[in-house]
C-alpha cells in the first residue's frame, strides 16, 4: 500500500526541461509583480479627478497582480475542473454578500431620496 | 486499511487530498477577508463626507514591504520547483529567504503600527488656525505628535487627559488634514517639504476628543488595523508551518519524498494566498 | 447473507509501529473517526440537556412571574452575579438580565453546541467514511483538531456563566449595539468561544468535503452515494463558505467590545441617557447582515443531515428504494446554493427598500420548492412499502410532518407583507422549532435509535424507545402549538415577563394587548416543556443502560440494510474494512424482483440467488 510510486497522473513537471521552463515563468512573474506594483504607487501620484477612475484603476492592476499570482504560482492555470468549481461557486458567494448588502444599504430611504 | 491518495493524485480527480483541503480552505478565506473587504468598502460608502481617513499610512514603506512578499512568494515557488528537480540543498535556500521575508514584514509592520500609536487627532471646542501647506485654515480638528513633560506619549486619549491630570500639552501640527481632497492633501505636503512643524500649546479644557490613531479612532483604522492583524496573523502562522516543514520536517524527504513535496506545495500555496491578500491590502488602505 | 467475520481490532497496517494504544489516545486524544463521532455525539447530547434545562427555567419563570424557580432557585441565587457583585437570581426569582441570559446561551448552545456537532460532527463523522466505504477521513488529526477546538468553544460558553454580570444576554444574534453595551464580560466570551466554534466547523467542513470527494471506495460513483452522504456534503459546504463572514463580524465585535472601536456603533449612539464613548461612523446593520449571511446557511446545516438520517432510515424499514433519487440528490445541491442568497428575509423590518426586499422574498419563496421536493419523495417512498414500524423508524415518520408544519410556518414570515405582523413574535419560535426540534432533534433520535447497534453490538430496548418517542411527540405539539396562536395574537419574542406588561389586566384601558387566554398559554406550554422533560428520562437511561446491558445483536446487520456502514464488523475496527471495499450497485437495492433476499447490499456483485 505504498504510495511512493510516482503517479503518471500527477500534473506537475518532473522532466528538467519543464522545470526550468517553470522557473522562468515564475521569475517574469515575479519581475511583473514588481513591476505593477511601482505601477500602482506611480499612477497613485497623478490623482485623477474621477473617484470611479482612481479606484478602477487600482483595482484593476491589484486583479492583474493577483491573477498572475493565482494562475502561475498557485498553478491554477493548469489545474483540475474540480478545484474552478469551487473556487466559483465561493467567488460567486462572495459577490452575493458585496453586492447584496450593498444595494440593500443603497435601496434605504434615506439614500434614495435625499442623497 | 492505509488512507489512499496521500500522496499520488486520486485518478477521477487527478489531485492528491491535501491540495483539495487547502483548495477548500482557502475559499472558506476568501469568505473571510471578503467578508472584511465588504465591510471596508460599506463603512467608507457609509462615512460622512470629511470623516474618512486617508494619505496617513506611510507610502514608501507599504510599498517595500509588498516587494519583500512578493519576494517571499517568488522564493517558495521557486523553493517548490527545487524539490522538483531533487535539488534539497537549494530548497532549503529559498525556503529559507521566504522565512526571512516573513519575519521582515512582520517587523516592518510592527513598526508602522507603533508610529501610528504616538500620532494624534484633536478636536477642538472652538477652532485654532493652523497652516495646512502654506495657506492658512481655521480648523477644529488637527493632526500631530504631542508633547508633554519632555517625551512623546503612546496611547492617549480624551480620558487620558483627566486620568493623568493634564492641564495642557504640546502638539506639533501636522500641514494637512485628512479631510483635504488626495490632491490637496499632496500638495500641502509637497509645499511643507523641509519646513518644521508648528507647535500649538492646547489646554485640555478645549479638548472635545482627543485620539491616536488607533483603532478606536475612526472606522477607517478600526478597519486597517483589523484587516492588517489578521493578515500579519497568517503571515505569521504560514512562515511556521514552513518553517516547521523546512526545519523538524525536513526527515520526510528522507521517506516520503512525495508527500514532502505536496507539503511544500500546500504550505506554498497557502503562502500565495496570504500574499494575494496583500496584493489588494496595500491599495485600498494605502493608496485609495 | 453471511456478513465479514469478526476481525481483529486492528485491520490493515500500520507503517512502523504495532503497539496496542493506551487509554489516553485510544479514547481521549484518538484520531479515529468513529471514536471522534463518538466523543461529538456524547458532549452533544450533554449540551443538548444543559440547553433544554435552560428553556425549562425560562418557561417555569414567564408561567410564575416573581415566584422563585423550584429546585434550583437557590443555586441560582448563590453562584450567578450581576457586574455589582449581587445575586442575578434574588431570592431565587430571577431577573430579567438573567432570563436574557438564559434566552440567548439556550439559543447559542442549542445552534452551535448540540444539534451542529450531533447533526454534522456526530453522524456524520461516523457514518460517512463507513457509507463511502472509506478506511477513515482524510485527514484524521485534523479531525481530532476540530473536536478539541468545539470542546474548548463549549468550556468558554459555559464558564460565561459565572463571571459577573453572566452570560452573553442579547440573543443568539448578538445584535449590536446592545451586545456590546451591555454590562457584562459575558458577550466577549461569547465571541471568543464562537471563533473556537467557528474553527471546528471549518476544519470538519474540509475534511468532510475532500473525505467524500477523494476516498470514494471502487465503483462509489457520485448517483451511487446515499442520501446521507449528499446531505453531509452539503453541509460541508454551507459551513465552509458562510461561516468565515460571521467570524469576520465576531472579530470586528470584540474589536468592539475590548478595543473600542466602532464598527457597529453608530454616530450618536446613547447608552443609558449618555452619549456614548466611541467614535461612532459604524453600522448596526453591517453586524445583521454578516451575521445572517451565516445565520440562514446555518439552518440548512440544521437540517440537511437530518432529512439524510431520515431518508436511510425510512429506505431501510420500508424495504423498497427511496423514491426519486435524482430530485433528492439535485433538490439538496438547490437548496444549498439557494441559501446563500435569502439572508435578508430575517432583516424585512430594518427599513430595506421594497427593490432588495422584492429580491430577497422570491428568492425564499423559490428556496422552499427543493425543501418541499425533498419532503414529497420521502412521503412518496413509503407508498407501496414494507414499513417495519420500529423506534427509529416512528422517529423518521414523525418527522415528515413536524417538519412540514415547520417549514409551511415559515411561508408567511418569508412574505415582508405577513412578516411586518410577525416578526420577532411567538410565530417564529414556533416556526423554527417545529423544524429543529420535532424536525431535526426527532431525526437525530431515530439515528440514534438506528446506529446504535453498529457502535456497540447491541440494541436499545424498543420498548423504551416507543414509550420515548410517544411522550416526545405528544409534548413537543404541546409546547409549540400554542405559540403559533400567541405569536399572532401579538406576543413578542423575549420578553422575561411573559408579556405581563402588555397584559389586559396591566393595562385593562389601552386597545389591544395580550388577553389573560394568551397569557395563560403559558401554563400550558410549561405542563407540556416538564412533560418532554419526563419523556427523555427513558431515553437517556435506556441509552447507556443498552451499551452494556442491551439485546445483543446476532449478526453484524441487524436492520438488514444495504448501505457500506452496515456490511463491516461491529463494531467497524480501525480502519473499517479488512479489504478495500467496491460499490457494485446503488444505495438501495431492497426487494429487487427475483432475490432470495429483500436487500442486496452496496458491495454484492449479484443479488442472492433462490435455490
Amino acid at each position: 500500500m505504498s504510495d511512493k510510486s510516482h503517479s503518471a497522473h500527477d500534473s506537475h513537471a518532473h522532466s528538467p526541461e519543464e522545470i526550468s521552463r517553470h522557473v522562468r515563468i515564475y521569475i517574469i512573474v515575479f519581475l511583473a509583480l514588481l513591476v505593477g506594483t511601482v505601477v500602482t504607487v506611480g499612477l497613485n501620484y497623478l490623482h485623477f479627478d474621477s473617484k470611479a477612475v482612481t479606484i478602477g484603476i487600482a483595482l484593476l492592476v491589484a486583479v492583474i497582480k493577483a491573477t498572475l499570482v493565482a494562475c502561475y504560482f498557485m498553478h491554477l492555470i493548469s489545474e483540475k475542473r474540480m478545484i474552478y468549481v469551487i473556487l466559483g461557486f465561493t467567488v460567486f458567494f462572495f459577490a452575493a454578500l458585496l453586492v447584496l448588502t450593498l444595494s440593500s444599504y443603497g435601496d434605504l430611504p434615506e439614500m434614495t431620496t435625499t442623497r | 486499511m492505509d488512507i489512499p491518495y496521500t500522496s499520488t493524485a486520486r485518478p477521477d480527480t487527478g489531485i492528491y487530498n491535501a491540495k483539495v483541503g487547502i483548495w477548500l480552505f482557502l475559499a472558506s478565506e476568501v469568505m473571510l477577508f471578503g467578508a472584511l473587504f465588504s465591510s471596508y468598502i460599506l463603512l467608507r460608502v457609509g462615512a460622512l463626507p470629511g470623516d474618512w481617513v486617508h494619505g496617513l499610512l506611510n507610502i514608501p514603506i507599504g510599498t517595500f514591504n509588498t516587494a519583500v512578499l512578493i519576494t517571499s512568494s517568488v522564493t517558495v515557488v521557486l523553493g517548490w520547483a527545487a524539490l522538483q528537480a531533487g535539488n534539497f540543498g537549494r530548497y532549503k535556500v529559498y525556503q529559507a529567504v521566504t522565512i526571512l521575508c516573513a519575519l521582515g514584514f512582520l517587523g516592518i509592520k510592527s513598526f508602522e503600527y507603533r508610529e501610528k500609536f504616538s500620532h494624534y487627532e484633536v478636536w477642538l471646542k472652538n477652532p485654532v488656525t493652523v497652516k495646512h501647506g502654506h495657506k492658512e485654515v481655521k480648523t477644529d480638528r488637527v493632526l500631530g505628535h504631542i508633547e508633554y513633560q519632555g517625551h512623546h506619549p503612546y496611547f492617549w486619549r480624551t480620558k487620558t487627559l483627566a486620568d493623568k491630570k493634564v492641564e495642557s500639552f504640546k502638539i506639533e501640527v501636522d500641514p494637512y488634514h485628512y479631510s483635504l481632497s488626495p490632491k490637496e492633501l499632496a500638495h500641502a505636503r509637497a509645499e511643507s517639504k523641509g519646513h518644521k512643524h508648528e507647535v500649538l500649546e492646547i489646554k485640555s479644557s478645549d479638548v472635545k476628543r482627543l485620539s491616536a490613531f488607533t483603532p478606536s479612532h475612526g472606522p477607517y483604522f478600526a478597519i486597517y488595523f483589523t484587516l492588517t492583524a489578521l493578515h500579519a496573523l497568517h503571515v505569521l502562522g504560514g512562515a511556521l508551518v514552513i518553517f516547521y516543514i523546512w526545519g523538524p520536517g525536513a526527515k520526510m524527504w528522507q521517506t516520503d519524498p512525495q508527500r514532502y513535496m505536496n507539503r511544500v506545495e500546500v504550505s506554498g500555496l497557502f503562502w500565495h494566498f496570504v500574499d494575494l491578500v496583500w496584493i489588494f491590502l496595500f491599495p485600498v488602505l494605502y493608496l485609495l | 447473507m453471511q456478513s465479514t467475520t469478526h476481525a481483529a481490532p486492528h485491520v490493515g497496517h500500520h507503517d512502523a509501529h504495532h503497539h496496542e494504544p493506551g487509554f489516553l489516545q485510544k479514547y481521549i486524544f484518538s484520531t479515529d473517526h468513529k471514536v471522534i463521532g463518538i466523543q461529538y455525539g456524547l458532549t452533544a447530547l450533554a449540551f443538548l440537556l444543559f440547553g433544554f434545562f435552560l428553556m425549562l427555567c425560562m418557561r417555569w419563570q414567564i408561567a410564575h412571574p416573581g415566584k422563585a424557580v423550584p429546585l434550583v432557585g437557590p443555586l441560582f441565587e448563590t453562584l450567578l452575579k450581576t457586574t455589582s457583585g449581587n445575586s442575578a437570581a434574588p431570592g431565587g426569582v430571577m431577573n430579567g438580565e438573567l432570563y436574557n441570559v438564559f434566552g440567548a446561551m439556550h439559543g447559542t448552545i442549542m445552534v452551535f453546541l448540540a444539534i451542529v456537532p450531533l447533526a454534522f460532527g456526530a453522524f456524520g463523522n461516523y457514518v460517512v467514511p463507513l457509507m463511502i466505504g472509506a478506511p477513515d477521513m482524510a485527514f484524521p488529526r485534523v479531525n481530532m483538531a476540530s473536536y478539541q477546538f468545539y470542546v474548548l468553544g463549549g468550556v468558554i460558553m459555559f464558564a460565561s456563566f459565572f463571571i459577573p454580570g453572566g452570560a452573553a444576554q442579547s440573543g443568539w444574534t448578538s445584535y449590536s449595539p446592545l451586545a456590546t453595551t451591555v454590562d457584562t464580560h459575558g458577550q466577549a466570551f461569547w465571541l471568543v468561544g464562537m471563533v473556537f466554534l467557528i474553527t471546528s466547523s471549518l476544519l470538519g467542513a474540509v475534511n468532510f468535503i475532500a473525505t467524500i470527494i477523494q476516498l470514494r471506495a471502487p465503483g462509489m460513483t457520485w448517483m451511487r452515494l446515499p442520501f446521507f452522504v449528499w446531505a453531509q456534503f452539503v453541509t460541508g459546504f454551507l459551513l465552509l463558505l458562510a461561516f468565515p463572514p460571521l467570524e469576520a463580524a465576531g472579530v470586528m465585535q470584540l474589536m468592539d467590545n475590548v478595543f473600542g472601536t466602532s464598527f457597529f456603533l453608530p454616530t450618536g449612539l446613547a447608552v443609558g441617557g449618555r452619549v456614548a464613548d466611541a467614535s461612532g461612523g459604524g453600522s448596526p446593520l453591517l453586524w445583521q447582515h454578516l451575521f445572517w449571511f451565516l445565520g440562514h446557511p446555518e439552518v440548512y446545516v440544521l437540517i440537511l443531515p437530518a432529512m439524510g438520517v431520515v431518508a436511510e432510515i425510512i429506505a431501510c424499514n420500508t424495504r423498497k428504494k427511496l423514491w426519486g433519487y435524482k430530485s433528492l440528490v439535485y433538490s439538496v445541491l438547490g437548496i444549498g446554493f439557494l441559501s446563500f442568497i435569502v439572508w435578508a428575509h430575517h432583516m424585512y423590518l430594518t427599513g430595506m427598500g421594497t427593490k432588495i426586499s422584492a429580491f430577497f422574498q422570491t428568492t425564499t419563496m423559490i428556496i422552499s420548492i427543493p425543501s418541499v421536493i425533498i419532503l414529497t419523495c420521502l412521503f412518496i417512498s413509503l407508498w407501496g412499502g414494507s414499513i417495519r414500524f420500529n423506534t427509529p423508524m416512528l422517529f423518521a415518520l414523525a418527522f415528515l410532518p413536524m417538519f412540514g408544519i415547520g417549514g409551511l410556518t415559515g411561508l408567511p414570515l418569508g412574505f415582508a407583507a405577513a412578516d411586518l405582523h410577525l416578526h420577532d413574535t411567538y410565530y417564529v419560535i414556533a416556526h423554527f422549532h417545529y423544524v429543529v426540534a420535532p424536525g431535526t432533534i426527532f431525526a437525530l433520535f431515530a439515528g440514534i435509535y438506528f446506529w446504535f447497534p453498529k457502535m456497540t453490538g447491541r440494541m436499545m430496548s424498543e420498548f423504551w424507545g416507543k414509550v420515548h418517542f410517544v411522550g416526545s411527540f405528544i409534548f413537543m405539539n404541546v409546547v409549540f402549538q400554542p405559540m403559533f396562536i400567541q405569536g399572532m395574537a401579538g406576543m413578542i419574542r423575549r420578553m422575561a415577563d411573559g408579556g405581563a406588561g402588555y397584559s389586559h389586566a396591566a393595562n385593562p384601558t389601552a386597545t389591544g394587548g395580550l388577553s389573560h387566554s394568551m397569557i395563560s398559554l403559558h401554563s400550558v406550554i410549561l405542563v407540556g416543556a416538564v412533560g418532554l422533560a419526563i419523556s427523555q428520562i427513558p431515553f437517556i437511561i435506556n441509552l447507556f443502560y443498552s451499551i452494556k446491558n442491551g439485546r445483543k445483536i446476532e449478526n453484524d446487520n441487524p436492520w438488514q440494510a444495504t448501505t457500506l456502514d452496515w456490511q463491516t464488523p461491529t463494531p467497524p475496527p480501525h480502519g473499517n474494512f479488512a479489504h478495500e471495499p467496491h460499490a457494485h450497485r446503488d444505495p438501495y437495492d431492497y426487494s429487487l424482483p427475483g432475490a432470495a433476499t429483500d436487500f442486496t447490499p452496496q458491495n454484492q456483485a449479484d443479488p442472492a440467488t433462490k435455490h
